[in-house]
Order: C-alpha cells, then sequence, then structure tokens
C-alpha cells in the first residue's frame, strides 16, 4: 500500500497546477480571444483537477474549497462573468488558501481541520457574490462549504420516491482498495455535486471468513442521485476508478427500458436488482412491475429506436466530454514524454561518480604516456574525450532555467504594485539563461529584495514620473545572459536612480567614510550595501530599514559572487548580480610556481605571454595596454628560487584584465574541484583544490579574489596573504 | 451463555484490514454471543466496513449472535452515508 507515495505526488503535482493557474492568472490581461479563452480554460481544469484528485484521498476540505472556486471558474468560462482585476486578485488569493490546505495536508498527512477552514471563510464570502444566482437547491455544495460541516451527507427517506433523480449502479472491482481508493470517497464527492436521496450497499459479493480477502473490495452501491450535473460530471467524478469498477449511469426521467437494460448488465438476479431500485427510490413498485412486462413483452416493446434517440439526445454532450479528456489525455502525454522527475541526491551521487571518474581516468593516462605504447595512448585519447562529455552531460542535468524563478516575481510585482499603488509592469529577458539548480534556490531571495527595493524606492509615484517626462507606468527589467564563465542576472528599473549626494552624506553622518576622500561613482552606490544603511525618508513594511541589502551582498558573496551597481539620476537604476556558472567541475589550466601546482579556471584565461617586465614594477605593457600583474612565487611565499624564464598568464574577469606571473605553464586538464575544509576558509585567492593524475594536489586560484587584491595593490596598500 | 466483548481502537481501515479480521475470527470462535465495541474507533473506510459484514455474517453462520455497540462519529457518519442502519440491525444512539 503505497498510499503515502501517492499522496506525496498528488501534493507535488497540485503545487505545480497552482503555479500553472498563477502564471496564467497573472497573464489574462495580456491576452485576447481564443488565447485568453484558452488561458481560461485551462485554469479551469486545474482547479477543476486538484479537486478531483483529492476527493481521492478523502481531504474534504480542499474539496469543498475548490468546488467553489471551481464553480466560479465554470461561470467565467461560459462567459456569465466577466473576467476583471478584483477577480483576478481574488482568484489568486483563493489560489494561496489551497496553497495553504496543501502544505497543511503535507505535514500532517491528513485532512486539515477546521480552524483553516475559517481563514478560508472571508474568500468564500467573496466568491458566492460572483456565483450571484439564487441560492438554489441545486448548488447543495455552495451551501455545503459556507458552513463547513463535516462531510455532509443527504439522509434518506425524506424526499420520497422522485424520478427526476439519476441512478447511479457502482459494482466495484477486487482490487480498489489495494489500488489505493476508497469507495467512501466517491460516494462523498458524489455528494458535494448533488444530493443521494437514496442508497442501497450491496455485499453480495462477500465470501465467508476463511476465502474473505480483508484487503480485497466485494461492495457494491445503487445510488438514487438528485442533482443538475450533466452525465459527464457524474461520470468525471469516477474517472480515477473507472478501470476497477462496473459503472452505469441512467439519467432522470429515462424509459423504463434503460432501466431494464442496467439491470440486465449487472450481475445479480433481476428480481434481486428490481427490488434494489425500488429500495434506494429509483422506482416505484408500480413502475417496476410494468417495466419487467414491458421486457416480458420484449418484442415490440424494446423501442430501440426510441432509446437511441434518447441517448441520441445526451449523445453530444457525452461526445464533447469524451473528445475534451482525450485531448487532455494526450497534452499531458506529450508533456509527460518531455520530462522525468529524479531524486536530487541521486543526481549529486552520479556527479561525484563522474568526478572520481574524471581523476581516475587521468591517472591512467598518465600511466599511458610513460609507457610509450602507441595504440594505448590513442584509446586514452578517446576514453578522455568521452569522459569529458560524459562530464558535461551530468552537469547540465543540475542546471535548471533562470525562467522558473523569474516567473515567480511577476506575482511579487502584481501584488506589490498594487498595495502601494504604483502601475509596474514587470519585463523578463533571458528566461532560458540556465545556471545550477543549488544556485537558483539560493540567489531567489537577493533577486527577490532587489525587486522590491525597485518597486518601493526606485520608481516614483505616477505624478512625478509625468511632471519629468517619462510613462505614468514603470518598468521593472530582469535580465540574465552568460559572460566569460559566469552568470550576470540584471534587475533593472527606470525609476529616479540613486541619489549620489544623499547616499554620501548619509555615509559621512555614519562615519562610514572619511571626509574629503574622492570616491567613484560606483564606490558611493557600494556604500548602500553596508549594514543599516538607508536614505529611504519613509520605512515602509517591504524597506527602508536598512536590513536588506548587506544580507543580499553577503548571499550573494557566499555563492562566490559579486554585485555591482549602476545609476543615472532621474533616469534609472540597474543593479548586476555576477555568479559562477559551473561548481564541480572545471576545465582548468594547470601552471608551475616552484615544485607546485596551481589551476586557473580555463574560462577565465585569455592568454599566455612571456614574461617581460623591469624589477620592482608590478606591471607589463601588453601590446600597448597596461596589464598589472601578480606574481604568485611572491603572493603564496612559495620555496626555492626563480626559474630563469618565467611567463604570465593573462586572465579577464568582470571586462577587466590582469596577469599572473609563474613558473611553468603545465596545460589545460579537467578539475575536479574539492572544497577546502572550513580551517582554510579564510584564505584569499584560493577557492579549492584538485587532485591530479599523478595523485599530488593543486590549489585552484579564485581570480576574481586576486583581481581585488591586485586593485588594492594599485592604489597602494600591500595586501599580505597568509598561506 | 457467554458474551464476550471485543473492543476495537483507532482506525478501523485497510492499514490494518488483516490483523482485524484475525482477532474478529478469533474472538467469534467459541462465542455465542458477541460485542463488538465501536467507540474507540477513530476513523473507518470500506475495508472496515467490510469486516464487520464479515462478522455478522460469520455470526450467523455459526449460530453466534454478534452485536455492535456504542458507534463512535466515525463509524455513525460511515453508517449513514451508506445507509447500513437496516442492514446490521443494531440499536444507534446518536450522541446528544
Amino acid at each position: 500500500m503505497n498510499l503515502d507515495q501517492a499522496l506525496q505526488t498528488y501534493i507535488v503535482e497540485s503545487r505545480e497546477m497552482l503555479e500553472a493557474m498563477e502564471t496564467a492568472l497573472l497573464g489574462l490581461a495580456h491576452t485576447e480571444g481564443e488565447e485568453r479563452a484558452e488561458s481560461i480554460n485551462a485554469i479551469f481544469r486545474a482547479a477543476h483537477t486538484i479537486k478531483g484528485s483529492a476527493g481521492l484521498f478523502g481531504l474534504d476540505q480542499i474539496v469543498e474549497f475548490t468546488h467553489v472556486v471551481e464553480s466560479v471558474l465554470d461561470h467565467v468560462r461560459d462567459g456569465k462573468v466577466a473576467i476583471e482585476d478584483a477577480l483576478v486578485t481574488l482568484l489568486l488569493s483563493c489560489g494561496d488558501h489551497i496553497g495553504t490546505l496543501i502544505d497543511i495536508t503535507e505535514s500532517t498527512r491528513a485532512d486539515p481541520d477546521e480552524s483553516v477552514a475559517q481563514a478560508g471563510k472571508p474568500l468564500l464570502v467573496r466568491l458566492s457574490v460572483y456565483l450571484a444566482t439564487p441560492p438554489s437547491p441545486a448548488l447543495p455544495a455552495a451551501t455545503l462549504v459556507v458552513e463547513a460541516d463535516p462531510a455532509d451527507f443527504a439522509r434518506m427517506g425524506h424526499h420520497g420516491i422522485n424520478t427526476d433523480n439519476w441512478h447511479i449502479s457502482l459494482r466495484f472491482g477486487r482490487d480498489v482498495l489495494r489500488n489505493g481508493m476508497d469507495p467512501l470517497s466517491f460516494i462523498r464527492y458524489l455528494g458535494t455535486m448533488g444530493e443521494i436521496v437514496g442508497i442501497v450497499t450491496l455485499h453480495d459479493g462477500l465470501p465467508l471468513a476463511d476465502e474473505m480477502d480483508p484487503e480485497s473490495c466485494y461492495l457494491g452501491f445503487e445510488i438514487s442521485f438528485k442533482s443538475e450535473a450533466t452525465k459527464g460530471a457524474i461520470e468525471g467524478a469516477f474517472e480515477f476508478v473507472l478501470d476497477d469498477c462496473l459503472l452505469h449511469i441512467v439519467p432522470p426521467n429515462s424509459l423504463a427500458s434503460e432501466y431494464i437494460a442496467m439491470i440486465q448488465a449487472l450481475p445479480e438476479g433481476p428480481a434481486r436488482l428490481g427490488e434494489i431500485l425500488v429500495r434506494c427510490g429509483t422506482l416505484t413498485a408500480h413502475e417496476l412491475d410494468s417495466a419487467l412486462a414491458l421486457q416480458a413483452q420484449s418484442e415490440q416493446a424494446a423501442p430501440i429506436g426510441e432509446i437511441l434517440v434518447e441517448q441520441g439526445r445526451v449523445q453530444p454532450a457525452v461526445v464533447e466530454a469524451a473528445l475534451t479528456k482525450q485531448k487532455q489525455g494526450k497534452d499531458s502525454k506529450a508533456q509527460e514524454s518531455q520530462s522525468i522527475r529524479v531524486d536530487a541526491d541521486k543526481l549529486d551521487h552520479l556527479i561525484n561518480l563522474v568526478g572520481e571518474l574524471i581523476i581516475a581516468a587521468a591517472g591512467a593516462n598518465l600511466v599511458a604516456r610513460s609507457t610509450r605504447i602507441l595504440e594505448l595512448q590513442e584509446s586514452h585519447s578517446t576514453l578522455a574525450n568521452l569522459v569529458e562529455e560524459v562530464r558535461d552531460s551530468a552537469l547540465q542535468l543540475r542546471m535548471v532555467k533562470v525562467g522558473g524563478t523569474f516567473s515567480r516575481f511577476q506575482r511579487v510585482v502584481h501584488d506589490v504594485s498594487r498595495e502601494i499603488g504604483k502601475d509596474i509592469g514587470l519585463v523578463v529577458n533571458g528566461e532560458d539563461t540556465e545556471l545550477d539548480k543549488t544556485v537558483v534556490e539560493k540567489i531567489a531571495d537577493p533577486l527577490m529584495h532587489l525587486v522590491r527595493n525597485a518597486i518601493d524606492h526606485g520608481i516614483e509615484a505616477a505624478d512625478v514620473r509625468i511632471a519629468r517626462g517619462k510613462p505614468a507606468k514603470g518598468t521593472v527589467r530582469l535580465n540574465a545572459y552568460h559572460d566569460s564563465g559566469s552568470i550576470v542576472i540584471e534587475v533593472g528599473d527606470d525609476g529616479g536612480g540613486l541619489n549620489r549626494e544623499r547616499i554620501l552624506a548619509k555615509a559621512l553622518e555614519r562615519g562610514l567614510v572619511e571626509s574629503g576622500k574622492a570616491l567613484s561613482d560606483s564606490e558611493i552606490y557600494g556604500l548602500i550595501f553596508e549594514p543599516g544603511f538607508s536614505t529611504a525618508e519613509q520605512v515602509t513594511n517591504l524597506s527602508g530599514r536598512g536590513v536588506g541589502m548587506d544580507v543580499v551582498k553577503r548571499n550573494i558573496t557566499a555563492l562566490r559572487g559579486s554585485v555591482a551597481i549602476n545609476s543615472a539620476e532621474g533616469v534609472g537604476t540597474t543593479v548586476s548580480v555576477r555568479l559562477p556558472l559551473t561548481l564541480a567541475i572545471i576545465n582548468g589550466f594547470q601552471v608551475g610556481v616552484g615544485h607546485s601546482v596551481f589551476v586557473v579556471p580555463l574560462d577565465m584565461i585569455e592568454e599566455c605571454v612571456a614574461f617581460s617586465a623591469e624589477e620592482g614594477h608590478d606591471y607589463t605593457n601588453l601590446r600597448g595596454q597596461v596589464l598589472p600583474f601578480i606574481r604568485l612565487r611572491e603572493l603564496f611565499d612559495v620555496e626555492g628560487q626563480k626559474g630563469s624564464r618565467e611567463n604570465i598568464v593573462v586572465v579577464k574577469h568582470a571586462g577587466q584584465k590582469f596577469g599572473l606571473v609563474v613558473d611553468t605553464l603545465l596545460g589545460e586538464a579537467q578539475t575536479v574541484i574539492k572544497p577546502l575544509s572550513k580551517m582554510f576558509a579564510q584564505v584569499q585567492g584560493i577557492s579549492g583544490s584538485s587532485i591530479l593524475g599523478s595523485g599530488d594536489v593543486a590549489l585552484i586560484l579564485d581570480v576574481p579574489s586576486l583581481m581585488q587584491q591586485t586593485h588594492a595593490a594599485k592604489s597602494g596598500d600591500r595586501a599580505s596573504v597568509s598561506a | 451463555m457467554t458474551t464476550a466483548c471485543l473492543p476495537i481502537e483507532g482506525e478501523m481501515t485497510i492499514y490494518r484490514a488483516a490483523e482485524l479480521k484475525q482477532t474478529l475470527l478469533t474472538a467469534l470462535r467459541g462465542a455465542t454471543s458477541l460485542e463488538v465495541d465501536l467507540h474507540g474507533i477513530t476513523e473507518i473506510d470500506s475495508a472496515g466496513i467490510q469486516l464487520l459484514m464479515l462478522a455478522k455474517a460469520t455470526g450467523q453462520a455459526t449460530a453466534c449472535e454478534v452485536k455492535l455497540v456504542n458507534h463512535s462519529p466515525a463509524v455513525l457518519e460511515v453508517f449513514e452515508l451508506l445507509d447500513l442502519a437496516a442492514h446490521f440491525g443494531d440499536p444507534l444512539l446518536m450522541p446528544a
């Protein structure tokens, strides 16, 4: 019985559907005509599926709440209710509430309790306004929900015999229970669509004690059901169990012949069945007698023609339902074949193994080279190529598109701009840019903060914007792209820009800078990352308290990234976040300094030149341009004498070049990054270590950090490194 | 005339169906009268209902009188949903 696993899948899928619902709702304003109709359909289907599946697990709270949402959406679909801003906001809130219910279900593994239902009541009240139609008995589901009673159910006999009811016959298969479903949930679910006027539980199939298998299902039901629902809707209630049961539905006011046909199709004897039908109220005894009499006269009285006509009336709707289901089936199949869910742990394990594979192959390669057997060397070369491809594929598996994170911001912009009364739109570029899964997860919060800042402080109020000649609607831009081994994410706005003077003044006030010191623009803008810094005149509940930006910077630095700000007063601001692309295995370039081997990330290397500079200077002339450099021997205090010939490895990072002076150039190699232990975390300039094919350890250089040191060196301070 | 009493506690669902079937059948063996006390049942599903039906049917076959007593709210709800009161024939005491 893996009901638990099924529930887990339900939770994950419901969340996905809620996300899809949210995206579609937010996008509705931009669509029209057929596209809009399709969006509305998609939203309806999402709600419907969440409700249906919840019914299977007996999650009545979710069923009841989602049912009302679905009803409103149904009205929208039929054009009875127009979709406008207030309704979109309401539906978004409903989506949130459903999400909360699902979260509770996940942690308690059961139906959420009453108190949560209370939270949903105000939403339900607002939803019922859209349902508008007088609370006729035809919508017992709506009143059910508002009272929030535990699974309400009809009592038999209070409504007398009534042929205006549907008759539903159910014979559940043996394996229903084993397959994780319970007839009770379907019957309860029926109760939300209408009223169960009469029900007879059949247990004829229940064998004697010795034969009875406690996990098999022997039950059947004959139900008299009063409802305004269509045949398709009623059938839909049993969609998930159709394979495991015999289902007959006879619409109200059907001909006697239809009941006869059903009786004949069922395993029990006709007399018994007739008796059951009377008992549950579908037929009166009189009607039953005349029907049986008719059957006896079968030839002329079974007007197949009439049955067909009767069925002909039912057909279009049923056919449409079947076609829609088919189409949905096809659609979902197409999507299914495009992706597979994989455990993140398995992926990590795979990448670890690939890392080991690379090291082992490198070792084997070294040995092969020493043997001088040509064929061996050739096959190792082939092997090395394949290993590299496997590495690339494996790392690609962890790459996730940024677009997923960006789409979350649509909702934020939507909600926040309404909250503070500014009209703001979000423009997104580069959603297909990929980065590592862990980075994506950790970058979401800092980006969120930056977006909130842009909305709150960046974009001015509408009247101010118009006075400045800007469009009243503000724009926040999200952009992502790759740049020399890093990924850059920009958060920009066309607001008022940063006020240089105010920042400087505040910084002086706080003692963060000495007065009289000349600072470049970017340095001044960088001050806003200091803890506790804020020039906001008003503190809102979003920002302004000065606790955000330093945390943002810290989080980004923890990911070995960097952040920079560009701004023009009156025009706008852009915050650029730069993050390393891959974390585990990179193409490296090995260099020798004394007896030590260092590795430089290959994609940061521009070129290698022979070393020529005057003694005592820390820069050289590279084709007419000044190139500052660092002598690694000095920096890391490597023992031994300098070689007669040295080389400079020219590296480029964030648009700036500088050089690393080394003794020997050893060549390219795939480098598996092994992180340094905590003891060495403070070391500047080293980002990790790697095991060479020979078994020796090489240290991987942290180029951005070295670059900062060259700048520090340039402005006259000497940075010393304790290795 | 020994009236055995068998209380059932907790969830009477498919998860414990096999175990409870054994418990019921053991209690029925050799008894001429059995009272199944349902007040401790917190949840009951179709499998549970089948077991109660089995108990009744087996009792009838072995001339043992089986009575269901002290139906808990969970049991009452399902009995009413499926209209089983008549089938089992035991008096149902609705909580006040």
